[in-house]
């Protein structure tokens, strides 16, 4: 175990700036999420930290030592690609000992060091396979295998279920905190996949544009996400996101929906009179019977039953959409036209133009105050 | 549908025969005459029926061709083991020379190494005719001319591009991310080069290295004016066939088939590495 840490990291291609003034403070023992969407650059930064490429600015430290000048081969460090990156004219077993062998570690100790991985990962089969003649799920338990070797303090996993299929993401995204927790390294993992992020992240940084705009746990990023595009990123299906202008009221502020006055308790009076975002998780929505107090009228437009929810697609008097989701099984609406209950004191309010969260008065924000 | 298919197969027979042979006449004919001697081969009409005879065989193994005029020393032997030399040791040195250079222009792009890249490939632009006089010039001065030192540097001139930009292309072929995740398990650059760059390029160097041979084989320009007798390739050690009592036309025609072997031999033994090396993708992941 170790810990990392970056120092405003600048990293530039030509005229673009891929990182621009990056710090990241990650724990000893942690497992940290790097999520964001293609082209935040996730992979750049990771492929700073393992040495392979140099940042234009900024320091790089693993373990407390200054490792920014330090080649690859000397930082210690793991790391499994996105696209594998076998080395095709080497068997399983060659490929995972790679590690061992640069630590000139005796023949048994190489042996001994590729089958506890080779055991862990459920592929002490295959090990005299060549790289093509492995499948896909193999390959990418091979790649994390010959990453996890070595037993580097410090282990980069650079989206490594990308390129399985959902089976055997699934799979991973279960046996991958047993692995990692066996492992006991502190872990950077990258990835696009929201649940992923959620179901691996002790904290998670959501990075966009080359830079952090949110870093906490996964609940503090859930429950009070920075921003309109944090918000849109985590959840399935997408939180419903409702233009809207709030009023003062005597407590606080109100928002008024279909002409059904909701009190959103904490927000401060300020937000009153601005245009606004009004953040609905679809499952805080509940269909309640005709004339529940506070009810939303609205026509329901579609159901889609999923395995474990069904998410309904409805539409207010103003043919506004909102998706409501509940557990499987449970009753829904029983006709085209229902109500919905909202709950102020789950909604999010953002503000329109810039999108920023709203904060409540006395709420937990979580640690977004290193998103500067 | 039965008779087209049938006719389309005969008809297709038939061009390829016509190919073939346009193509493998003269190499077979050459073949024939090496076995013939001068007054057979100039028979008129030619008869492909003859006598087979080795004396052309022996003329050259021997070094001595008589002829009507006499006896005459042929270093055709020499010249062989001359080519073989020049050849071998010049893609040797290309190898050395060019791999690792080839591996920095795919993998480090520094300021000016596409102008350097490029310079080096425009050596096979220029005409061998328009830089020899010149050459020849500094050749004397520096006393290179006339050594086999001299000819393997000149040569360079012929196999260094071509390794150079061939093997350059199947370097960058190779996926950063393999190599970085050699580096990152721990080893040094230059084990990573050594232990995953050269045998995932190493179909590409084998065709490389094989058609900077052929070229090096081929050379007749540089050697003529160049080397001296004694470090003549067959190519320009041919000329010495143009006797005054006649051109031997029996000599000529073993010869041609001893100087083509060994490249023939070559590209036969190497031809499954040409063929992997020579289609692109060869070394993905």
């Amino acid at each position: 175990m170790t810990t990392l840490q970056l120092e405003n990291i600048v990293k530039r291609y030509k005229n673009h700036t891929v990182l621009d003034n990056l710090s990241l403070d990650v724990k000893d023992g942690e497992t940290l999420v790097l999520f964001g969407p293609s082209g935040a650059g996730k992979t750049v930064l990771l492929r700073l930290v393992a040495g392979v490429i140099d940042p234009e600015e900024g320091r790089i430290l693993i373990g407390g030592a200054d490792m920014t000048d330090v080649d690859a081969e000397h930082r210690g460090i793991g790391m499994a690609f996105q696209n594998f990156a076998l080395f095709p004219h080497m068997d399983a077993f060659e490929n995972i000992a790679t590690p061992l062998e640069a630590k000139r570690s005796s023949a048994d100790a190489i042996k001994a060091g590729v089958h506890r991985v080779a055991k862990l990962l459920k592929i002490d089969h295959v090990l005299t396979h060549q790289p093509k003649a492995l499948s896909n799920g193999q390959k990418q338990r091979t790649a994390l295998a010959r990453a996890l070797a070595g037993s580097p303090p410090l282990l980069l996993l650079d989206d490594p279920l990308r390129n399985v299929d959902a089976k055997l993401r699934f799979e991973m995204r279960l046996e991958l905190p047993r692995v990692l927790a066996a492992q006991g390294a502190t872990v950077v993992y990258v990835t696009q996949d929201y649940k992923e992020a959620m179901a691996l992240g002790d904290r998670i940084a959501v990075i966009s544009d080359g830079r952090i705009r949110q870093i906490g746990t996964p609940e503090d990023i859930y429950n009070a996400p920075a921003d309109i595009d944090i918000a849109r990123l985590f959840g399935d299906p997408t939180i419903n996101l409702l233009d809207v202008t709030p009023n003062a009221e005597a407590d606080g502020v109100s928002v008024l929906l279909s002409d059904v006055r909701i009190a959103l308790p904490g927000i401060p009076a300020n937000a009153a009179g601005k245009a606004c975002v009004l953040g609905l998780r679809p499952e805080t929505l509940r269909f309640v019977p005709a004339g529940t107090p506070g009810a939303i009228p609205v026509t329901v437009e579609a159901e889609t039953p999923l395995n474990e929810k069904t998410v309904t697609l409805a539409l207010t008097v103003r043919s506004r959409e909102i998706l409501v989701s509940r557990p499987a099984g449970t009753p829904g609406p029983a006709s085209g036209s229902a109500h919905i209950a909202v709950d102020g004191a789950n909604a999010f309010l953002f503000d329109k133009e810039t999108g920023a969260l709203i904060a409540r008065h006395g709420s937990h924000t979580g640690t977004q105050g290193e998103a500067a | 549908m039965e008779t087209t298919s049938t006719l389309e197969k005969t008809l297709r027979l038939l061009a390829l025969t016509l190919v073939v042979i346009f193509f493998m006449f003269p190499i077979v004919w050459i073949f024939l005459m090496s076995f013939q001697t001068n007054e057979t081969i100039l028979r008129i009409p030619p008869q492909v029926i003859f006598e087979p005879t080795l004396s052309n065989y022996t003329a050259l193994i021997t070094g001595k061709l008589t002829s009507a005029a006499g006896t005459l020393d042929i270093a055709f032997m020499k010249n062989l083991g001359n080519s073989v030399f020049l050849s071998v040791t010049s893609v040797a040195l290309a190898l050395v020379l060019g791999v690792p250079a080839a591996y920095a222009f795919a993998r480090h792009k520094f300021k000016g190494s596409e102008d350097i890249a490029f310079t080096l490939l425009s050596f096979r632009f220029a005409p061998p005719l328009l830089v020899l006089l010149p050459l020849t010039q500094y050749f004397q001065w520096l006393g290179l001319a006339n050594t086999y030192i001299g000819l393997i540097w000149v040569y360079q001139l012929i196999c260094l591009p071509l390794i150079l930009w061939i093997v350059r292309g199947y370097f960058e072929d190779i996926s950063a991310d393999v190599e970085y995740a050699y580096r990152i398990a721990g080893h040094s650059w230059f084990a990573t080069f050594r232990r995953i760059a050269l045998p995932l390029a190493g179909p590409g160097i084998a065709a490389a290295g094989l058609l900077a041979f052929i070229f090096a084989w081929n050379n007749f320009v540089f050697a003529l004016v160049l080397a001296s007798a004694d470090k003549q390739p067959v190519t320009v050690g041919a000329l010495a066939f143009v006797t005054s009592s006649g051109i031997q036309y029996g000599q000529i025609a073993a010869a041609i088939v001893l100087s083509v072997t060994p490249t023939l031999a070559l590209a036969l033994y190497a031809q499954r590495y040409l063929v992997e090396g020579l289609s692109l993708g060869a070394v993905k992941g």
